[in-house]
């Protein structure tokens, strides 16, 4: 543990280029979301009754559910499991779940017809619905991750303020009842979004549709949740200009051998047992988009990270975990969007210029977000290197 | 199916938390049908629809929706084949399965859709707070104080009937075929579609009653229809029912499976979190792991040390 300072803020200029592209990409989203509110969302979204669901649900909320699993899965591994060494990822994990959750909020409040009613489910249950499951949970993990970061808000103002002393006292004796209950809410909620499409067996194709959609979701988001966590601490100690943490991260990867292994192995086990494998070479978009999400999402980052000298070496370390991500948000892009066949369709759906920017607009936010706060609060500890 | 759901049970339930044994009799803790007993149905024999469209027109005025851009008597639209939109709750398309006559010509043959009214609805399953409910009198309705627009019951329809209102930024509603439940609620009242067509091509009645009508008609005139009544099985069964001369297939009609949609995902949901037993299940092992894990480490083990293997 002596590699690592005690978490702190950066001390860096804020205002970098980066910061400046980022808030442009924000800028170019605005335009549309307002348009969204006055004229609908036909107005700005290529969505039908053919195809209600597209690039808002498949990406802003399943990826960014996915997204954010760095958040539980490491909470699990160093807080629950005991292996304190990786505390040093912890807090910015954690700081991603929560800006990830947020803005599966905020993307949904702009891609639910009524916005005004997103409280509505919280009043009128429907236990029957795989979807009121998943809306429960977020809605309480948006709140148990949002108590779990009070902490080092709370630590920024030491002393300062009375009030925030002492609720962050008892917030720390409560802490290891949140941090499981993360877990536990996460796991319910990660498998109950592969649950969604289990309704409609005869629009999503047979090479996603699978009784265990559940456990898959459930699977993919635990073996992505480190991945994650390389590829954000990579990104933000590059560009903070920072010491890269390969001796977290390297171990980290190790972990996920065993972790994408086994999803891997269900998701091929699957294929056999229903014996949709004859869809792989039947030469449609689906059957491309199936060997992208198994070949560059699972199998060629798995072989790659049994290499030690991946796992060391940060460029290498980087791609593999960046291709493990990429592979699970593939793989919810192809569950909501390219696997979604819906019966009497004219054509496929494809994202409107508005829905992209939106979705990048977003993405940008939390980027921003995530840099201001690495800012001002105590997040990342790595240290600074030495120039 | 069967083998890999109860694979999917055991997995699961090792995953989530390892209490395998409350899962032994899963198979048979499958959900069951919350079809009303007793509810209406319609039958349409497609044999005698001519594709007049008198039932759209009585459906527009009966629904109080918006002229269409092309006049009811215009029979051009039946060019293309069209779905229920927002405005229209019911569409009759034409076909041409194949059948001659005297002269070589195709002859058409006409099919009216509108929403099934399914007796396992999967909309009303997904709804996420049930502005779908399925009513005792076989109609699926739909309550817009309640609906949030999240478009799951459009995701969920296997029929593909939901539409919605994408040109409104505020108060979307959902909107589809209604099976004129204020109408049928009142003794004797029909659907304005069944009311009113010409050729008497829909029968509206209770639904055991228009089924038993429709295999006696096809028992009594097998050279006129197929043996199958369209509906009758279909994801369960609909309040809706065909009966026709040709494969249905033929007809714009989808080939489902039998069982109802919403048992596989509600079996799954109900086994998992019936008296929260998996959360909590869950929520026990972890916090023991955690009170073993951080007792091991206070009492001098250095779990640390474990990752030294990695940074040879």
């Amino acid at each position: 543990m002596s590699n690592h300072a005690q978490p702190r803020p950066i001390n860096s200029p804020f205002w970098t280029p980066g910061v400046f592209v980022m808030l442009a990409f924000m800028a170019a989203a605005a335009p549309f979301i307002l348009a969204r509110y006055i004229k609908g969302l036909g107005f700005v979204t290529n969505l039908t009754d053919i195809y209600p669901w597209g690039l808002w649900i498949g990406v802003d909320v399943a990826s960014g559910v996915a997204l954010a699993a760095g958040g539980f899965t490491t909470a699990a591994l160093a807080h629950i499991f005991g292996r304190h060494h990786y505390e040093a990822v912890t807090r910015p994990a954690l700081l991603t779940a929560m800006l990830g959750y947020t803005f599966v909020a905020v993307g949904l409040f702009v891609d639910i017809g009524r916005s005004w009613a997103i409280w509505k489910p919280a009043i009128f249950w429907q236990p029957n619905s795989v979807l009121f499951e998943v809306a429960m949970c977020v809605m309480i993990y948006l709140t148990v991750l949002y108590i779990e970061f009070f902490p080092i808000v709370a630590e920024r103002f030491r002393g300062r303020f009375p009030m925030v002393d002492s609720l962050d006292k008892i917030i720390n004796k409560l802490m290891w009842v949140f941090i499981i209950l993360g877990v536990v809410l996460s796991c319910m909620h990660q498998s109950g979004l592969g649950s969604l499409m289990l309704i409609a067996p005869t629009k999503l194709h047979p090479l996603w549709y699978t009784p265990i959609l559940p456990l898959l979701f459930l699977t993919s988001a635990i073996s992505l949740g480190y991945p994650m966590v390389v590829v954000e601490t990579i990104i933000a100690t590059s560009s903070l200009k920072l010491d890269r943490e390969m001796d977290v991260l390297g171990p980290l990867t190790r972990i996920t051998l065993l972790l994408l292994g086994i999803y891997g192995g269900l998701k091929i086990g699957d294929m056999l047992v229903r014996g949709t494998y004859v869809y792989l070479w039947d030469g449609s978009a689906q059957s491309f988009a199936f060997m992208t999400e198994m070949l560059l999402g699972v199998i060629i980052p798995w072989c790659m990270l049994w290499i030690p000298k991946v796992r060391k070496t940060p460029g290498l370390l980087f791609t593999a975990a960046a291709m493990v991500v990429g592979g699970v948000v593939l793989n919810r892009i192809n569950v909501f969007i390219v696997g979604y066949q819906p019966p009497f369709a004219q054509h496929s759906y494809y994202p409107a210029i508005g829905e992209i920017l939106v979705t990048v607009g977003l993405v940008a936010t939390i980027m921003f977000l995530y840099r201001l706060a690495v800012t001002f609060l105590p997040v990342l500890s790595a240290r600074r290197k030495e120039a | 199916m069967n083998i890999s759901r109860r694979f999917f049970m055991k997995t699961s339930a090792v995953a989530v938390g390892g209490a395998v044994s409350a899962k032994a009799g899963t198979a048979k803790a499958e959900s069951r049908s919350r079809a009303p007993a007793d509810p209406f149905g319609c039958l349409v024999d497609l044999t005698q629809c001519v594709g007049c469209r008198k039932c759209e027109q009585a459906c527009n005025e009966v629904n109080h929706l918006p002229e269409p851009k092309v006049a009811f008597d215009d029979s051009r639209v039946l060019d293309c084949k069209r779905r229920p939109d927002q405005n229209a709750f019911t569409v009759v398309n034409r076909y041409y399965p194949g059948k001659k006559d005297e002269q070589n010509r195709l002859i058409p043959a006409y099919a009216k859709i509108q929403c099934m009214h399914c007796q396992d609805p999967a909309c009303v399953s997904a709804c996420i707070v049930g502005a779908l409910t399925k009513q005792e009198n076989g109609a699926v309705i739909y309550d817009k104080s309640k609906c949030i627009g999240c478009r799951y019951c459009m995701v969920a329809c296997p029929f593909g009937i939901p539409a919605y209102e994408y040109d409104q930024p505020f108060t979307p509603e959902v909107r589809k075929c209604t099976y004129c439940f204020e109408r049928i609620s009142k003794e004797g009242g029909k659907p304005g579609c069944a009311s009113v067509c010409p050729v008497e091509a829909i029968t509206f009645g209770k639904r055991d009653t228009v089924l038993a009508l429709a295999k006696d008609k096809i028992k009594k005139d097998p050279g006129r229809y197929i043996n199958k009544v369209y509906g009758e099985e279909e994801v369960g069964g609909a309040s809706w029912m065909y009966i026709s001369e040709h494969p249905f297939e033929k007809l714009g009609f989808l080939t489902l499976p039998k069982k109802p949609l919403p048992t596989l995902p509600e079996t799954i949901q109900h086994t998992m979190f019936k008296f929260l037993w998996a959360p909590i299940t869950l929520f026990a092992a972890l916090a023991g792991g955690m009170w073993v894990f951080n007792r091991r480490q206070m009492t001098g083990e250095d779990i640390s040390e474990e990752r030294g293997a990695d940074n040879e």
